[in-house]
């Protein structure tokens, strides 16, 4: 089974809620699908190392051929290539690689060249396969390194996606992978707000999904009014406690710590897996 | 004019609730909701909308089925996988290139604008407010944001206002960078926790490889002290002020249940620490 974490608004707890899960069964793999921030490492026992970088293809012309026609940026619905009176100039963080402009080029002076966008790590403990996607600092495209990420789903394992915050399109590349969606939200208004822009998306994907109520208790109730008035279930409250916001911010995993979690946890888990099954 | 973007890297720091209390102390600025895919700031500055624009992002791949041969040429050449086997367009997928058209013998694919999202301008009890909704899995919202940022420039331009203050979304990708480029200079707002010492890391990066000022501010400092600490020291090794350290209190959650921006509260820590801070803001953003 594939199982997603994501959650709309940033810092509600997604990273909490998928290391904990993870280090609660006896077999899973954990992707960091946050490759703009990943941060699941932070709570494992493991050290990763480089298994790929991720490339794109951007155009790159053979000044020998061209005539400087324009139809190539004539053609990018992107603005990527524009046309000197003899040269070409391309925009690489504007190109989606399309393959547009060789298409349309009538002399075959559009060629192909990789850009190193991105990079993927590997790394594992006991029972944990773990990889993350890193988006290189200053680069934009964070859809090709997550596609390149997603190639590495295994799905004989219990597998957990950690998502992206927000509602657009690296969230949506993330869940859209998965067999069911938690939603981890805060009791607060911006978490509300946030979660139901989150649910509009499940909805429009078709994906099973529950809430998972983080730091429960500190705000107010409003996000619990919610989902019983919409019928969505609350998997879990994890409470706005001192002692997990301190493990936390020391990198550690609070069911490491607070064992009596873990049951809590691989039920959970479990319960889903049958959902997902039936 | 200058343009102040408050950014984060990590998500849920408080980059909302801090533009918010900023928001109630500006004098003479426009405020910019550029987190157009959870928007926020609007929960708080309770805007009136006064002109509404349709944005369109990218446009849609779209097939006449009473032309369409199912040749499945514009499936072969699609690199984003947005055409099914049943040669039916994946809306979330199609990123609006016009491949698919150009390759289809039949000329039975269009490329159409598609509504993607709004973007508003409003007034609200502190100033102007630009911001967006973009609709449920649509993309562009680094265009959107784009967007957001135009409009603000031009309520500033037309009420001469001398700040344009910008709520940025997390990460460090598309819409972050269309939020942060050009501006005077970025507050980063971070916490004493690991994974936010991380992110924080790889965000001063961006701004460094844009070559924007960056200001670093530590909310809920007082959580890890030695993470703080942590935080202090790194900046000073890499020459960043630390603008304001702002400490933990329930009342920052209170103040966003009541729709109050947290410096509205007087005479509070959390809201002497928050003005503190933007003095030294703008006495740095004037040099």
């Amino acid at each position: 089974m594939i199982l997603s974490i994501a959650s709309g608004k940033g810092g509600t707890g997604k990273t909490t809620v998928a290391t904990n899960i993870a280090l609660s069964l006896s077999q899973a793999q954990l992707i960091d699908c946050d490759v703009e921030e990943p941060n699941a490492h932070v709570f494992l026992p493991v050290t990763t190392n480089r298994s790929e970088n991720v490339t794109i293809s951007i155009p790159a012309i053979d000044e020998t051929r061209c005539t400087h026609c324009g139809a190539c940026s004539k053609f990018c619905a992107y603005n990527a290539l524009a046309i000197l009176p003899n040269k070409v100039l391309i925009f690489p963080e504007l190109c989606h690689s399309c393959t547009g402009c060789a298409l349309v080029c009538p002399v075959k002076a559009v060629q192909w060249k990789e850009k190193t966008i991105g990079t993927l790590e590997h790394g594992h403990t006991d029972n944990i396969d773990f990889y993350k996607g890193l988006l290189l600092v200053g680069e934009i495209q964070a859809i090709p390194v997550l596609k390149t990420l997603k190639t590495k789903i295994d799905p004989s394992k219990n597998v957990i996606l950690d998502a992206p915050p927000g509602t657009a399109c690296p969230m949506i590349e993330t869940i859209s992978a998965s067999d069911y969606c938690i939603l981890v939200a805060e009791p607060t208004p911006f978490g509300l707000h946030d979660l139901k822009l989150a649910v509009e998306v499940v909805h429009f994907l078709h994906i099973p999904f529950g809430v998972i109520i983080n730091r429960d208790g500190m705000g107010d109730d409003a996000v619990e009014t919610y989902c019983k008035k919409q019928n969505i279930p609350i998997l879990l409250k994890i409470p706005h406690d001192e002692q997990i916001a301190k493990l936390y911010s020391k990198g550690v995993a609070f069911v490491q710590e607070m064992p009596e979690w873990k049951e809590q946890f691989t039920q959970l888990f479990t319960k889903i897996k049958q959902e997902v099954s039936s | 004019m200058k343009q102040l973007t408050i950014i984060s890297g990590k998500g849920g720091t408080g980059k909302t609730s801090i533009t918010a209390a900023f928001a109630a102390l500006a004098q003479n600025a426009v405020f910019a909701d550029c987190d157009v895919d959870a928007a926020d700031l609007h929960l708080i500055l309770k805007p009136t909308i006064k002109h509404t624009k349709i944005f369109s992002g990218l446009k849609l791949a779209t097939i006449d089925d009473n032309r369409c041969t199912h040749c499945g040429l514009c499936k072969t050449h699609c690199v984003f996988q947005a055409i099914d086997e049943h040669i039916h367009v994946i809306k979330s997928s199609c990123e609006g290139c016009g491949v698919c058209a150009y390759v289809c013998p039949e000329q039975a694919i269009t490329m159409q604008e598609r509504e993607s999202g709004y973007a508003y301008r409003s007034e609200t009890r502190f100033g102007p407010l630009s911001h967006a909704v973009l609709k449920t899995a649509e993309e562009a919202s680094g265009k959107l944001v784009t967007l957001v940022r135009e409009q603000a420039t031009a309520i500033a331009e037309q009420y001469q206002k001398d700040l344009i203050l910008i709520d940025g979304p997390p990460g460090i990708g598309c819409p972050v960078i269309s939020s942060i480029t050009g501006v005077d200079m970025v507050l980063i707002v971070t916490e004493p926790t690991l994974s936010a010492i991380h992110d924080l890391k790889r965000i001063l990066g961006v701004a460094n490889h844009f070559q924007i000022p960056a200001l670093v501010c530590i909310n809920k400092y007082d959580i890890n002290t030695e993470n703080t600490n942590e935080i202090e020291v790194f900046c000073k090794k890499n020459n960043r002020d630390i603008v304001g350290k702002i400490p933990y209190d329930p009342i920052v959650t209170q103040a966003m249940i009541h729709e109050q921006a947290i410096t509205e509260y007087q005479e509070h820590p959390v809201s002497d620490a928050i003005t503190q801070m933007w003095h030294n803001i703008l006495e740095k953003l004037q040099k």
